[in-house]
């Protein structure tokens, strides 16, 4: 690169106008892009945040989620038997058998319905999961009706507010807090007393699934390969709760990028056209100058990439104010239909170095694609024909 | 024929463009030599081929047929590579529309051929504040061309020229586009490079007056030299 670069960059600052529009069109591109992979980003990081690294969670083998999860209370009560298994406070195993289910709810405004998950926990579900805070009233008493609403559940649905009651399992269900779960998936949940909730449903010997804490994060592998052998219960497969959310986060995470992948595509070809135009403009109005370089002795190659560098600049810039839109969307939450669990689950979007670097990535792309066939009519600008242009 | 004394030989020299099937002869077998400190103009009518002629002595055309050489070198045998290396430290161009690029100052117009050299930082402002002293524009370097008058122009393209002190310097109409003071003082200019720095200067001109300060001048026309 011969050619200054101070050179390529007030030729762009002297054709504001058409500069200006064509870094419009990329930031938008890239800021589309950028959403969609802040939108799966999020939802990941929503999912994968729920769950621990020491924590274990055990599942019926081959069911999707908890939802479509049963375990023995049999089972249960063997497994939790298990030395690896960390004790509680109160010497008890750190372990919380759960119910899983779904009920419909209104939604705030709309009043359009909505599956809502209720999750029955044991008491030690909050040891288990030390970021979930009460934020508001106290906590659910064991045995009874009561129930607590994480925080979105709070926010988006109709008579989820402390003191007011919900229906469900036949059943009067009374508001008395509100849990504050750090942004995760817990935050899009309803909880009560395990065994008042399983008595309700009538599963009194069937849990969805059991989370424990273990005494060693490298016992795993030990503790799941001796469940598989037990003929007693071997239906019950046993995961890294951080795992069992990545994966539950997969298939709704991936439809949301290849989607917004195809649609970003799309975009993409229209802002590299812009960018194309451009730069034909840009090159067929410096047809003198190209000449004049040329003369000077400046290579093809130097020419070349003289205006790669200049297209490249404009879609830097134009992704650099792309992310820069797309960064305010954290600010934002959404919410949509977990395919998993078939429920309302709610996230934000979440940027990362790896969005921001793709993006980069795929501006330059376009600034390579857009510039490269008017780059290549510069540099093979005969030199007498380009002097003789004006 | 080449000797001692000359810098550049052109050799049965002819160049002939084509439109669509149809040749059309601009040049035919012209054959001259030019001595070293020569100031050369050329001159003839429109469509002559004396700018062609300038073109193809500088390096940024072909001839059909022929051989230029200049300081020993055979350039139309060179590559396109090695041309356009050859051009950068043998000649020093010169245009009538003066071909500064306008987003830059004039003390980096001046250095803008200095990017090709290996010279260092310091080296390079000291060619490109010499250059200007030369033509009388040190006090304008920071001036970008719009805020130059068209000789003053002109004059920043002759110090881009003459920077990485070339073999040759070639002026294509370098007083067409300027008013009678401001021609005269280019002229007075070229003169002093030729006189005091010993540049070999070809010029194509249709200015009398231009031609005038120099040495020789020879005539196309028709492609022909008369």
């Amino acid at each position: 690169m011969k050619i200054p670069l101070s050179y390529t960059f007030r030729s762009l600052w002297t054709r504001k106008l058409t500069t200006l529009m064509t870094v419009t069109g990329v930031a938008l591109v890239v800021f589309v892009f950028a959403a969609v992979l802040m939108l799966a980003y999020g939802l990941e990081k929503t999912l994968v945040d729920t769950g621990y690294d020491d924590n274990v969670i055990c599942t019926r083998k081959a069911s999707q989620g908890e939802l479509s999860s049963q375990i023995d209370r049999d089972a249960i009560n063997q497994i939790k038997t298990y030395p690896e298994i960390k004790l509680s406070k109160e010497g008890k195993p750190l372990a919380s058998a759960e119910m899983y289910t779904v009920i419909n709810l209104h939604k705030i405004g709309s009043g359009d319905m909505s599956n809502v998950v209720v999750r029955g926990v044991a008491p030690e579900a909050f040891e288990l999961r030390p970021n979930i805070t009460m934020k508001e009233g106290r906590m659910f008493a064991l045995g009874t009706n009561q129930i607590i609403v994480g925080t979105n559940i709070n926010q988006r649905f109709d008579g989820t507010q402390i003191g007011e009651s919900i229906e469900f399992a036949g059943d009067h269900w009374q508001i008395v807090g509100v849990m504050d779960a750090a942004g995760t998936g817990f935050d899009s949940e309803i909880w009560g007393d395990a065994e008042r909730i399983l008595s309700a449903f009538n599963r009194s010997n069937a849990y969805s699934s059991m989370t424990f804490r273990l005494n060693n994060k490298e016992d795993f592998e030990k503790l799941r390969d001796r469940v598989a052998k037990e003929p007693r219960y071997n239906y019950v497969e046993l995961k890294r709760e951080r795992v069992f959310y990545r994966e539950q986060s997969e298939a709704m995470s991936m439809f949301i990028t290849i989607l917004g992948t195809v649609i970003t595509v799309i975009f993409s070809i229209g802002a590299m056209i812009g960018a194309m135009i451009t730069m034909y403009s840009s090159v067929a109005n410096r047809t003198i100058e190209v000449g004049t370089l040329r003369a000077l002795g400046f290579k093809r190659r130097n020419i070349l990439s003289a205006f790669l560098i200049e297209a490249m600049m404009i879609t830097f810039i134009g992704a650099g104010v792309g992310l820069a839109l797309a960064s305010t969307l954290q600010f934002f939450a959404i919410s949509t239909m977990n395919f998993t669990s078939f429920s309302e689950l709610s996230f934000g979007f979440a940027l990362s170095p790896s969005i921001i670097l793709n993006c980069i990535i795929f501006a330059i792309v376009m600034g390579l694609f857009g510039g490269f066939l008017p780059s290549i009519r510069a540099a093979r600008m005969n030199i007498v024909n380009a002097l003789r242009a004006s | 024929m080449n000797n001692s004394s000359t810098i550049v030989s052109v050799q049965n020299i002819s160049k002939s463009y084509w439109r669509e099937k149809l040749e059309i002869p601009v040049l035919s077998n012209i054959s001259f030599d030019i001595p070293d400190g020569e100031f050369l103009s050329l001159m003839g009518p429109s469509g002559s081929g004396k700018t062609t002629l300038l073109n193809l002595i500088a390096g940024i055309d072909r001839p059909t047929s022929g051989t230029i050489t200049v300081s020993g070198n055979n350039i139309t045998s060179l590559n396109e590579t090695s041309l356009a290396k050859w051009r950068s430290n043998n000649v020093g161009f010169v245009f009538q529309f003066y071909n500064l690029l306008p987003v830059l100052t004039a003390y980096e117009n001046v250095e803008l051929p200095l990017l090709l050299t290996k010279l260092s930082k310091k080296e390079k402002k000291e060619h490109v504040q010499f250059a200007l002293e030369t033509v009388g524009l040190a006090d304008r370097m920071d001036h970008s061309p719009k805020q130059l008058s068209g000789g003053q122009q002109q004059r920043v393209a002759i110090a881009r020229a003459i920077v990485t002190d070339p073999t040759l310097l070639v002026a294509d109409e370098p007083t067409g586009d300027l008013d009678k003071h401001s021609a005269e003082e280019i002229m007075i200019l070229l003169e002093r490079l030729n006189s005091e720095l010993k540049k070999t200067i070809i010029m194509v001109t249709h200015d009398p007056r231009a031609a005038e300060k120099a040495h020789t001048t020879k005539h196309l026309d028709k492609g022909e030299l008369s």
